[in-house]
């Protein structure tokens, strides 16, 4: 018998960002994360494979979807939860993140989901722990649970199962500078072999962003009609310090998704947003709730890859800990 | 290495455990089900589907309901589990390839019991290997290694494989030395 070669191991313990994936790590976590999807479609909506283990929710910083999304994550892998957020504990005293985080893994646990406002937080932490980290978002840096969930949306909306993405051209549209989810999307895109456009007003989209790898544009129209898919990113009021655009309206107008817009663009283009949605700003709501929208998908895919990525990051741990 | 059986003798051994399902297929009026074991089960799965009239054919992954995930190195890959049906009041015959510790074939049935609640399991192997580390046995035997009367003197550490093609270049049984067991 030939010698098979050594199969791929997934190295990473911990989940910081998708800068530092190799396309291989994501195209398997992507992979992995297809074997999750029918478990939320059983009676029974658990399997035990990180049955005994402890994962904590360290958010500071408000979120709804992806705190519930890796609540659910674990608790569909057997795992216990517990939930810090921000405010109301200890971290709203002045602890030090690396404090908390010494503190909280001091209490047995496997594996920390965090989500900062300060870019670079996941990996400050990530230094001071021995268990894996997650980056649930960190300031303007990463959201990679958020760019897996949108490539593997974009992968299985256009039949990529084998999640390559060449000849694929992907437009993100928005507030590009103070977006952590444009840049775990542009990462992983480009690794992945698909085309980026970054789509915004000058005042919101940096030229150095060219130097990843990318296209910019300043008129959504002119890409409307080229690209396979339009990830509409949310307009963050919280982050806008200075005066970015004029008016909201006139944001809108220039770089909403209309129905209107929405014609002159390919018939099967994916509308992609994160949300949560401003509608009448990022998307006017017949885009929203219209048949292009892949939005809901985006959040039950975002499950499984969370599924993913705890399964993952804890296994590796273990590896690290037997070299 | 060393071949124990050739292709025709693995589909002669097909057509033996086909021939053991049907007898107890027309005994009953329950729909039937037959699914297998990621990564040889679910190939022997659909040569027996083949044989057999069988209602619904499916496919499952175990990787997550490994006893041994928090022991080894590395996580293992996780596949697919494909049963797009309610396996609730069925017979369903559970197929692997190489029934050793009983391992795989109890993190086979919790996955199923998680999936509903069948009105029968039924175990179908191609080859009992025997070295049992659980109280578990099986419906339908091929190829029963078990006994010490095989002949083919295979020692405790020694590796039972099942070849099955599209998988495989060719159908065949092999016996290997030792060499790391990958899965349970």
């Amino acid at each position: 018998m030939s010698k098979t070669p050594e199969p791929y191991c997934w190295p990473h313990k911990h989940l910081l960002g998708l800068q530092d994936l190799s396309a291989e790590d994501i195209r398997f976590v992507l992979q992995t994360a297809v074997g999750f999807l029918e478990v939320s479609t059983r009676s029974v909506k658990k399997v035990p494979a990180l049955r005994g283990k402890v994962v904590a929710n360290l958010f500071m910083e408000d979120s709804t979807r992806t705190r519930s999304s890796f609540t659910l994550a674990a608790s569909r892998l057997s795992a216990d939860v517990i939930d810090l957020s921000g405010k109301g504990s200890s971290i709203s005293k002045g602890e030090t993140l690396r404090d908390t985080g010494r503190n909280i893994e001091a209490m047995g646990i496997d594996a920390i989901v965090c989500r900062h406002p300060l870019s670079g937080a996941a990996v400050q932490l990530s230094r001071a722990v021995n268990c894996s980290v997650v980056n649930a978002g960190d300031g303007q840096h990463e959201h990679p649970t958020q760019g897996l969930l949108d490539i593997f949306t974009i992968a299985r909306q256009l039949g990529r199962t084998d999640f390559d993405l060449t000849d694929i051209t992907v437009a993100i549209v928005g507030d590009i500078t103070h977006s952590r989810v444009a840049r775990s999307n542009l990462y992983g895109l480009l690794k992945l072999g698909a085309t980026v456009v970054l789509v915004g007003p000058p005042t919101l989209l940096p030229r150095a962003f060219a130097d990843l790898g990318c296209e910019l544009s300043y008129s959504l129209d002119d890409v409307l009609d080229r690209v396979d898919v339009l990830n509409m990113l949310r307009i963050q009021f919280e982050r806008l310090t200075s005066q970015a655009f004029p008016s909201v309206r006139e944001y809108a107008t220039s770089f909403g998704l209309t129905t209107k817009r929405l014609a002159r663009a390919k018939p099967d283009v994916v509308v992609m947003h994160p949300g949560p949605i401003n509608r009448g700003i990022e998307l006017d709501s017949q885009v929203a709730d219209g048949p292009n929208s892949v939005i809901l998908s985006q959040v039950s895919h975002g499950l499984a890859v969370r599924m993913a990525v705890l399964y993952l990051v804890s296994g590796a741990k273990h590896q690290a800990d037997l070299l | 290495m060393r071949q124990i059986a050739d292709a025709q003798r693995v589909s002669m051994l097909i057509d033996q455990l086909a021939d053991a399902i049907k007898r107890d297929m027309s005994g009953t009026t329950d729909p039937w089900a037959i699914v297998g074991i990621r990564s040889r089960g679910d190939l022997l799965a659909q040569r027996l589907a083949g044989r057999l009239n069988f209602d619904h054919i499916g496919v499952l992954d175990i990787t997550l309901y490994r006893d041994d995930l928090s022991e080894i190195g590395m996580q293992p890959t996780v596949r697919t589990t494909e049963i797009p049906f309610a396996i609730d009041r069925m017979q369903v015959v559970l197929v692997d390839d190489v029934l050793m510790t009983g391992r795989s074939v109890r993190a086979a049935l919790q996955s199923l019991m998680d999936l509903g609640r069948p009105r029968r399991v039924w175990l179908a192997v191609l080859v009992d290997r025997g070295g049992r580390e659980l109280p578990i046995r099986p419906d339908y035997v091929a190829f029963d290694l078990a006994q010490d009367d095989s002949g083919l003197g295979l020692a405790p550490d020694n590796r039972v494989e099942v070849m099955l093609q599209p998988t495989d270049p060719e159908d065949g049984i092999v016996v290997c030395s030792s060499g790391p067991q990958v899965s349970i």
